[in-house]
């Protein structure tokens, strides 16, 4: 194990570079249905960037952002959004994750299947995010490393 | 694209995945790792495959990048047996 030393231009650095990254990753979510990204790029993105703030400012900094409890219910949330919409379109009647089916009052077929993507791909970026954060923390296994 | 560009970021390609086999310091091995992906989604990118060199970058680049340094710090060099 390496000495621990706190660097003020690190944490700094990391706490300029976070928000940026996080507010990317929501752009390449709430973008990824009709251009490069999706779910799972945007769900990498916000992970990154609560990996830095991990790695850069130990466990007191990260705390604030997101507990090592909360990252297995967020994953659970993000798989219930994922599952729901596409059951629920299964229970209207049509096929899994059959956009037109969902009961959204009001839309037409194609803004129906425009927001049904959108809903899929914020429940699919939220799971990434926490799965990935989740293994970031079990692999530390409480050490601190800032 | 430029041929001549792929060229480069192949021969950059080359030698990084080179210097992360041969070098001594684990840690280098990592940063030339994520050298290596980065190069990598340069390259699906120059082909078209723009989705791919995203994931490439986000994961490769960012993601394991930070994994592989908590393993590196985790293990110890020499065995204790």
């Amino acid at each position: 194990m390496r000495r621990q030393f706190d660097s003020p231009i690190v944490l700094l650095g990391a706490r300029l570079l976070s928000p940026y990254i996080m507010v990317f990753g929501w752009y390449v979510i709430f973008h990824g249905h009709y251009s490069p990204g999706g779910g799972f790029q945007g769900g990498a993105l916000l992970a990154a960037s609560i990996l830095l703030m991990r790695v850069a400012g130990g466990r007191r900094v990260s705390r604030l952002q997101i507990r090592e409890f909360a990252t297995t219910p967020l994953a659970i949330i993000g798989v219930f959004i994922y599952f729901a919409t596409g059951l629920t379109a299964m229970a209207m009647g049509g096929y899994f994750l059959d956009y037109e089916m969902l009961p959204l009052p009001g839309l037409d077929p194609p803004s129906l299947r425009y927001y049904g993507i959108l809903i899929i791909e914020v429940g699919i970026g939220l799971a990434v995010m926490a799965i990935l954060i989740m293994i970031f923390d079990n692999m530390v296994k409480g050490e601190d490393y800032a | 694209m430029i041929w001549e560009l792929e060229l480069v970021i192949c021969i950059f390609l080359a030698l990084s995945a080179i210097v992360a086999l041969e070098v001594k310091d684990l840690l280098v091995a990592v940063v030339m790792m994520t050298v290596f992906s980065f190069l990598m989604a340069l390259l699906f990118v120059a082909m078209g495959a723009i989705d791919v060199g995203f994931t490439e970058a986000v994961i490769g680049a960012g993601v394991t990048g930070i994994l592989f340094v908590v393993v590196v710090f985790q293990t110890s060099r020499k065995s204790n047996d």
